[in-house]
């Protein structure tokens, strides 16, 4: 207002101080962080100390001294560090087992074809969601089947059972749309839809591709250990949702059964499992009629993850609000529609973390086939230890060690995605 | 269930099939699912029976009384190879059993501290606990066992450069070897000091909570308590005459006999559940005091409490109820993983019963006691643990 | 139907191989076009994979000895591995055609388990394996010590009796897998390692540094190991029996896999009868006359698969010994083909 100026007012800036020493820079990090007291200063060096007694060896054993090519035990006796020439020896053995050499090339495709379906489903971003998993869940596996076994699966023999199991299934399925009084034409649609879908897909499967037969009992390695977990998971899905819906059920006897299936699953330890489908499975079989044992494994496996699945499901359900069922039963759906369109979507969805977490899980799992006499990938390791070219004090370690870094990689990479996606999946329902 | 009800309403004239019920439906529903698995059930019986008939294998738990001829190298009764298959797999279940017990202790002292460990404000502390859980957690268990086992077992001695400590104890790849206390006559007297030891330190916490809430002193509950538990039977085994005396073991050609011993087997597979739980557990730890408000631990700084009396009176006590439920399950995997001792040649109940099933070809019945004993001790450790919870669980007013 | 049905359900899943009817091995066998032998996971000497899967050993050329005489192939074999725990069960369900598994012939087995032992094709027995630096020469100086040994066989049986019968003391670790033996003894764990005899010399290549092992000359246990078959079917029981005899007639009989040609236009009826020359005896089998030639052709005679696999020349260096044919001091003897 007035032109008179104070005098006691600063007309300029002040001239900017550096920031005290003890809220910023390194300084002033560590006195904060790490010697803040003189407890935590003994814990610091204490975890120094730790830190360096861990990981010296470690690295040292990686890195020093270590044979890194070489073509036997020669290469490695005598060294104090890894034996990296015995795993570059063995890589094709550890991924793939023992599978014939001239057809590693379809193991191949199967990878490659696996990861690039798989990558585009995992990031939300992009497009054609339902055209990939579609393409994940139902060519995927058919392919797979027919690449690594080498399909010819000789369906034709059964035609004329198939046909009269497909006639009567979908005799019984009209007789109730009668019975019920309503048109019988959707049944017999759906169910025929169904039955022609599963006889095509098993008559591609015996359709002869003129690729060499490969038994289960030469497959091995990593090649394992990603059959048994992604069947595993991809068989417990189906199983898991029904048995959580079956555990919420309204009717007494489902809901028992279903508790009954999902407690003891839980409550028993995987290897009793694997003993049981690898020693008593054929005894419950009728005469004749024998599994592979890698199949007999996997029944174990996905019948042991359902239960757990069934559970992670049940989380999701009981995480829908009640206003969604009220809302869809209140529009007139049915039991399956408002469960397949309304509840489901939202659950699934909700429990991806989930799901990701039981297949790290069962991931890690997949080694205990070793013990009942499958090769994984550490069943591989395992048994190449008893190669005497390759043996000296150091293969073992080094095997373990080539074996654990896998592992961790998958593990660890699948829990980032695992909260990742946590995190996205928060922003809608955090309260 | 009862969605498509509203399409009579029109023409209630015309009355829905019966099939339109829901009762009537569900009815049917479990019928067939009941029909269906009494079918699987009887098949599968059938099947068996004459499986086995065929192999004349005789079913039944008359195998049981059958001689061993075996005996496992770690048991807390006394077998033989005279024993019965029967007393094998009670050796068998108590090693499980030991396992479990110490295994679910020493993992929830490591998931505690590395719990805390990974909230601590100091950096280096809590970057060691973030990557012992994140390398931990992400290593199959087995390898992890396969590790410690051999590992540990190629880093250790052989019997004669065994490791001395106080000249009593060895350490070498055989195990760790103690004496052993052999109590006398008149050693009851220790026994009944422990006991009374124990329920007197049972009266003086209650005492010192009692005087506390009154007058608001403190006791020293904590030392008086040690005294009592082993001041007492110490002045009883004096007052006994000293009945007590050592078993020492003594060198032989191979190895070392006589006295207590650990065998490397408990040793690899108990570091590996506890390594492995613990991990498990320190996420669970953190999770569970993370999800007690900030506001808990500014409240009870402004009353004066130290760190470590916030972290003990206030937040441990509200984060447990977030954390037991998690908990329980890490102890119910902690139990059931050990049966990977099989891999190792810890005799547990997996190890002994697939023994006795080689020898027998009794397969379905092992298998049978296998899943039992596994079911029931789940059982027994989700009574407790809810017990546990509900006498912990918050009191609402 | 109901079996089919159900092998039709579950065949949806996945191979599986539903035999209609077990009555009949060999018609079995010619109708999927394979025999399927079930073998150990890994034992050198006896049956081992190489790194490409290609199976070899005293069992394996058996197995080949099996698939030569039915199809004139040996290629027609296939091999399963399985543990000490499955083989009986596998054998019994139809997974596998025949069990040559190093599997000790003992009565309860061949009575109690409905199976049938077709021969001995090693007489074996269970021994010991010490490192030379304990400087231990007998097993009798044992007393005390640590013994490493697997599950789901005779031997854990046979070393508690043994030490029994000689008031000594064991410490006895069992493990799952021969794998994990091998490595919990080289690694220190025991003092001793005990299982059949041939086990010890295959195995005792699989250690770091095989020359420090011994085998002690006790042999505590008698373990004839032979191929096993399904009671109950006659006929296939006779092939495997045969082939087995086959090959050892044709060592007495010198007649090798390099001069089994030339040996057919032998005049030695003995010789002419086994290759099929003359008489009709492998019709009786219900295999092709030529069954004995084309085993030989195969795999040679008994005596040049022992050398090839387990024979002195071979890592395990097991010298023949009761092993060797009758007329030079050993056990194989073999009726005659007449």
């Amino acid at each position: 207002m007035s032109d008179k100026s104070i005098a006691y007012v600063r007309t300029e800036m002040a001239p900017e101080l550096p920031a005290p020493d003890n809220t910023h820079g390194p300084v002033a990090w560590m006195t904060h962080n790490l010697f803040s007291s003189i407890p935590h200063t003994i814990l610091t060096l204490l975890g120094i100390y730790i830190i360096y007694q861990l990981s010296w060896p470690l690295l040292k054993f990686s890195f020093y001294d270590v044979a890194w090519t070489g073509e036997g035990r020669e290469a490695c006796a005598g060294k104090t560090g890894a034996c990296w020439a015995y795993v570059r020896a063995y890589f094709s053995q550890f991924v793939y087992g023992r599978y014939p050499v001239a057809e590693y090339w379809r193991v191949d495709i199967v990878f490659a074809v696996g990861a690039l379906g798989l990558i585009p489903a995992l990031i939300p971003s992009v497009p054609y969601k339902r055209f990939n998993i579609l393409f994940m869940l139902i060519a995927y596996p058919v392919m797979t089947f027919i690449l690594l076994s080498g399909g010819n699966l000789s369906f034709e023999d059964y035609l004329v059972e198939y046909s009269i199991l497909f006639v009567v299934i979908v005799a019984i399925g009209v007789a109730i749309a009668v019975a019920t009084k309503s048109n019988p034409k959707p049944v017999v649609l759906t169910l025929g839809g169904i039955g022609i879908a599963i006889a095509l897909i098993l008559g591609i499967m015996s359709y002869d591709f003129g690729l060499t037969h490969v038994e289960t009992d030469k497959w091995g390695g990593f090649l394992v250990t990603l059959v048994i977990a992604v069947t595993g998971i991809a068989a417990s899905l189906p199983l898991g949702i029904a048995l959580a819906l079956g555990r919420r059920s309204n009717m007494p006897i489902i809901r028992l059964v279903s508790v009954i299936f999902i407690e003891f699953w839980r409550g028993v330890p995987l290897i009793t499992v694997l003993f049981m489908s690898s020693v008593v499975l054929p005894l419950f079989l009728p005469e004749g009629v024998t599994f592979d044992k890698l199949l007999r494994a996997l029944i174990g496996v996905a019948l042991f993850s359902a239960a757990y699945m069934a559970e992670v499901v049940r989380g999701g359900l009981q995480a829908i609000p009640k206003g969604q069922y009220e809302g869809a039963s209140a529009l007139g759906l049915t039991f399956w529609q408002s469960t397949g369109l309304i509840i489901m979507p939202q659950a699934l969805k909700l429990v991806i973390p989930g799901i990701v977490n039981t297949f790290i899980g069962l991931f890690k799992d997949t080694t205990l086939v070793l013990i009942i006499g499958l090769f994984d990938l550490l069943g591989q390791v395992q048994f190449s230890f008893t190669d005497a070219k390759w043996s000296t004090p150091n293969t073992s370690h080094t095997g373990y060690l080539f074996a654990a870094i896998v592992f961790w990689i998958f593990c660890f990479g699948m829990s980032r995605y695992s909260i990742f996606m946590e995190n996205r999946l928060h922003t809608g329902h955090k309260r | 269930m009862a969605a498509n009800s509203h399409a009579n309403t029109d023409k209630p004239a015309e009355k829905g099939s019966i099939f339109n019920d829901p009762k009537v439906r569900g009815i049917v529903y479990q019928v067939a699912l009941v029909s269906g698995l009494a079918y699987l059930v009887w098949s599968i019986i059938q099947n068996a029976a004459r499986n086995l008939e065929k192999q004349n294998i005789a079913s039944g738990f008359g195998f049981m009384d059958g001689t061993a001829g075996f005996a496992p190298n770690q048991s807390l009764i006394d077998v033989s190879a005279a024993s019965t298959y029967g007393e094998i797999f009670i050796a068998g279940l108590l090693n499980t059993l030991l396992m479990a017990v110490i295994g679910i202790i020493f993992a929830t002292i490591v998931g505690f501290i590395m719990g805390i460990a990974r909230l601590s404000n100091n950096w280096v502390v809590s970057k060691i606990a973030t990557v012992y859980i994140e390398i931990v957690r992400n290593i199959p268990l087995l390898l992890q066992i396969f590790f410690w086992y051999f590992a540990v077992l190629r880093a250790l001695p052989h019997p004669k450069q065994s490791h001395v400590f106080l000249s009593e104890f060895y350490l070498n790849n055989r195990g760790f070897f103690m004496p052993k206390p052999i109590f006398g006559e008149g050693s009851e007297l220790i026994g009944y000091a422990l006991v009374a030891a124990i329920v007197g330190i049972f009266a003086l916490i209650n005492w010192a909570k009692k005087r506390q809430m009154e007058t608001g002193k403190r006791f020293p509950v904590l030392w008086t308590s040690l005294a009592l538990l082993f001041g007492l039977p110490l002045v009883a085994y004096f007052l006994s005459g000293m009945p007590v005396t050592f078993d020492h073991p003594v060198k032989t050609k191979f190895s070392l006999k006589g006295g207590m011993r650990v065998i490397p087997e408990f040793v690899g597979l108990l570091l590996a559940l506890t390594i492995y739980t613990g991990a498990f557990i320190a996420e669970i730890v953190r999770a569970g005091i993370l999800a007690v408000s900030h506001g808990q631990t500014e409240a009870a700084h402004a009353l004066g409490l130290r760190n470590g009396p916030t972290l003990r009176l206030v937040i441990i006590p509200q984060a447990m109820r977030v954390i037991i439920p998690p908990l329980t399950s890490q102890y119910l995997n902690l139990t059931k993983n050990s049966s990977l001792a099989v891999a190792i040649a810890y005799p547990d109940i997996v190890s002994a019963g697939g023994t006795i099933l080689n020898q027998t070809g009794q397969a379905i019945e092992v298998i049978g006691i296998w899943m039992i004993v596994y079911l029931s001790i789940s059982l027994l450790i989700s009574l407790f643990m809810n017990w546990y919870n509900r006498s912990i669980a918050m009191v609402e007013r | 139907m109901k079996k089919v049905l159900l092998s039709v359900l579950l065949g949806s899943a996945m191979s599986v191989a539903a035999t209609a009817s077990q009555a009949d091995t060999l018609d079995d066998v010619k109708g999927k076009g394979d025999v399927t032998c079930g073998v150990s996971q890994g034992l050198p000497g006896f049956s081992n994979p190489d790194a490409q899967g290609n199976w070899t050993g005293l069992d394996v050329d058996f197995c080949k000895a099996v698939a030569a005489a039915v199809f004139g192939d040996a290629d027609k074999a296939k091999f399963a591995p399985l543990s000490a725990k499955e083989r009986f069960t596998a054998l019994q369900s139809g997974e596998i055609d025949v069990l040559p598994r190093n599997t000790t012939w003992t009565m309860s087995r061949d009575t109690k388990l409905g199976l049938n032992f077709a021969g001995v094709n090693y007489y074996d027995g269970q021994g010991f394996m010490v490192r030379k630096s304990l400087g231990v020469s007998s097993a009798l100086e044992l007393d005390g010590a640590s013994v490493c040994t697997n599950t789901g066989t005779t031997t854990e049986l046979n070393v508690t009796d043994y030490y029994r019968s000689n008031n000594m003391e064991l410490e006895l670790v069992q493990f799952e897998k021969a794998d994990e033996v091998v490595q919990a003894y080289d690694g220190g764990r025991c003092d001793v390692y005990t299982t059949d005899a041939s086990g010890l010399y295959a195995q005792r290549l699989k250690l770091t540094n095989a020359d420090d092992h011994i085998v002690l000359p006790e042999i505590i246990s008698k373990e004839p190991l032979g191929p096993v078959v399904r009671q109950g079917d006659d006929k296939w029981f006779n092939i495997n029996k045969w082939v087995l005899f086959a090959m050892v007639n044709a060592e007495e009989l010198g007649v090798t896999q390099a001069n089994v040609d030339e040996m057919k236009n032998s005049k030695n009826p003995s010789v002419r009868r086994l290759l099929g020359t003359e008489g009709a005896f492998g019709e009786a089998l219900g295999l092709s006359n030529d069954w004995a030639y084309q085993v030989i052709k195969a795999v040679g005679n008994y005596g040049e698969s022992f050398d090839r696999n387990v024979g002195p020349k071979t890592p395990l260096g097991i010298a023949r010994g009761v092993n060797d044919l009758w007329s030079k001091g050993g056990l194989m003897y073999a009726p005659p083909i007449r």
